[in-house]
């Protein structure tokens, strides 16, 4: 890390309490390093951004950050727990929910059926065996109020497999939401939508974000200046920047890194 | 990479009201018409097949429908089953013999032992899952067979365990006679059976389900995917457990083939034929191998493998689904429904070929 990121670093350190810290996080897959002691500090209610270009080890990051896969080094804290080697269902019970980049649905399930399941996730109750599956109605409501809170309404019986894209998107992030999240990560939650969801989709991620803390990768960099409040840049796996949105936007080093690239994708 | 095509855990119809209008009475009378036929046909089948025979294939049945909770639901092939089944076999079988308890008492006995077996094996394997998970199974179900095998003083190794008594609390027509004792036994089988039932229709098997089809994505919604893998392990054990058990004194003694590699083959084989994740399926395929089986016995034909295995080859070929799989999608298909209804799965992983 160079000394101009470190006083950048601390010019906008996050005030208040720390809701999510990685310290010197470190990820290598067999001698290829893909995430370099990346220091992290999200305070609480935060949104904030993670951007750079493809390959950057964005994902990688947030695998390392909910247990899918194990750092080679560095420590993670939520709230001041320290969740570093803990699996992901573990750091899921601790309030750190994600949505995936690659749409991670059950095809056979209907959306309402996968918030009853997330629902029940988060409350305890799957290993009863000996039970009917009626007592999953109970979660219905709630359920209920989330499909709709992402428009899919109409579409709660249909099972996610013959859903669109973007519903499938949007079913998505109804799961992270129905963890009732401390903590969310989201992973390029506008990816492939038309300008309309993008629109549909900052304006959820806003009101979801009250009360809580938010972390997202996107490439848009339209939804990252609607939303974050701050931004991390990563490159090759490393800290290349961070900051506000418009003092990101502004540095050299990451117009000619990122953005440039970005330009011309 | 295992992205199976067809199959949910579609829960009683109270949870997809929505298929109400068209579907919910057809749907529950047929399901109610399906299991008053299936008890009808248990209860009359000492009558038209030879009672020993119907015993075989009620056991057979729950070992299948056993294998099928893990199979079909969990997605995991275990190719060690032989151990559960085998194990218990003994273990009842020894109970019987040296204690002389009534024959359910000796079958839940060999059901807990193959429960108790089953939890380390459970822990120890559902870490790996495809091949590897069938290899360690495999290789755990090798140990037990030998362990049996060399223990000559306890199993009779290559000569079974001999006279093995029915007892049931005197009752003479039990004790003797296969037919009665195929109506004492009949009730531990559909209990199973209603068990397996419970298990596939309960939360926790909307868990497996989804453990099965996206174990990422279940983990991430907190749920511990090796807890459930290894309870339903354990429960597919005690299935299997009572079934071996039953089988064993319903013989009157336990050959070591019940602890053989062959036997988890043929339980998968019973169960891929019938169609897995559906339990009928499981079913099925019993009455169809257990009695082709027979048959070929009976005809002093000595090339069993080679018939059952092109029936097997055929059906699977034919199709993919199993018998009842392909049925139950057909009947689906004309009536207009979605032919995951009675989660008829195919959680082989063969990415929808
Ligand atoms: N399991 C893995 N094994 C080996 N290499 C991996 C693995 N996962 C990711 N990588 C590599 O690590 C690097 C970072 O990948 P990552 O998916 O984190 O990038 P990203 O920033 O999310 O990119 P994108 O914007 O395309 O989503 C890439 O070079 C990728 O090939
Ligand atoms: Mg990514």
């Amino acid at each position: 890390m160079t000394h101009a990121d470190l006083e950048t670093a601390a010019e906008d350190a996050p005030r208040g309490t720390v809701a999510l810290s990685a310290r010197g996080l470190t990820k290598d897959f067999r001698g290829f390093r893909a995430v370099k002691e990346v220091d992290l500090d999200v305070a609480e209610g935060e949104v904030h951004a993670l951007v750079g270009p493809n390959g950057a080890g964005k994902t990688t990051l947030f695998n390392l950050l909910t247990g899918f896969i194990k750092p080679t080094a560095g420590t993670i804290t939520v709230h001041g727990t320290d969740i570093t080697g803990k699996l992901p269902e573990q750091i899921a019970h601790e309030g750190v929910a994600r949505s995936f980049q690659i749409t991670s649905l059950f095809d056979n399930l209907t959306p309402r059926e996968h918030l009853e399941l997330a629902l029940q996730g988060m409350a305890g109750g799957g290993m009863r065996f000996w039970r009917s599956d009626r007592t999953l109605l109970r979660y219905r409501g709630r359920a209920d109020e989330l499909v709709e809170q992402v428009g899919l309404t109409a579409l709660a019986d249909r099972p996610a497999g013959e859903l669109a894209y973007g519903q499938k998107r949007a079913l998505e992030m109804a799961l992270v939401l129905a963890l009732d999240p401390k903590v969310m990560l989201l992973d390029e939650p506008t990816a492939g939508m038309g300008r309309e969801d993008v629109e549909r989709t900052i304006e959820l991620v806003r009101r979801i974000a009250a009360g809580r803390t938010v972390v997202f990768v996107d490439h848009n960099m339209h939804v990252v200046g609607s939303l974050a409040h701050h931004v991390t840049v990563l490159m090759a796996g490393e800290v290349l920047a961070r900051g506000t949105y418009e003092r990101v936007r502004t540095d050299p080093r990451v117009i000619s890194a990122y953005l440039g690239e970005e330009s011309h994708a | 990479m295992s992205a199976p095509t067809q199959t949910t855990a579609r829960g009683a119809a109270a949870s997809s009201p929505d298929a109400a209008p068209r579907g919910f009475l057809g749907r529950s009378t047929r399901r109610w018409l399906l299991l008053a036929a299936g008890l009808v046909l248990a209860l009359v089948l000492p009558w038209v097949i030879y009672p020993p025979v119907a015993m075989d294939i009620a056991a057979w049945a729950l070992f299948a429908v056993a294998l099928d909770l893990l199979l079909g639901y969990a997605g995991l092939l275990s190719f060690g089953h032989a151990a559960f089944w085998g194990g218990s076999a003994y273990v009842a079988g020894l109970t019987a013999v040296h204690w002389g308890l009534p024959f359910p008492l000796a079958v839940l006995v060999g059901a807990v032992f193959a429960m108790a077996l089953a939890w380390p094996i459970g822990m120890l394997s559902v870490r790996r899952s495809g091949i590897y998970f069938a290899m360690v199974t495999l290789a755990f179900a090798q140990m037990l067979f030998f362990v049996v095998n060399q223990w000559r003083g306890l199993t009779g190794g290559e000569n079974g365990l001999q006279g093995v008594p029915a007892g049931f609390f005197g009752v003479e027509a039990v004790e003797r006679e296969a037919f009665w004792f195929y109506y004492a036994a009949l009730p531990m089988i559909i209990g199973g059976m209603w068990l397996a039932w419970r298990v596939v229709h309960s939360p926790f098997g909307r868990v497996l389900v989804a453990t099965r089809d996206n174990p990422a994505r279940a983990r991430a919604l907190g749920y511990d995917v090796d807890r459930y893998r290894v309870m339903v392990f354990v429960i597919s054990a005690g299935l299997a457990g009572v079934a071996g058990g039953l089988f064993a004194i319903s013989h009157g003694f336990v050959s070591l083939q019940e602890v053989a590699w062959q036997t988890s083959g043929k339980v998968v084989l019973i169960t891929v034929l019938g169609g897995i994740g559906t339990l009928w399926g499981a079913i099925v395929g019993a009455v169809v191998i257990v009695i082709l089986e027979d048959q070929l016995a009976s005809s002093g034909f000595d090339g069993i493998g080679i018939i059952t295995g092109s029936v097997f080859i055929i059906v699977v070929l034919l199709f993919r689904r199993g018998v009842w799989g392909t049925v139950a999608d057909a009947v689906a298909r004309r009536t207009g429904r979605r032919p995951a209804d009675e989660a008829v799965g195919a959680a082989d992983g063969e990415d929808g070929r």
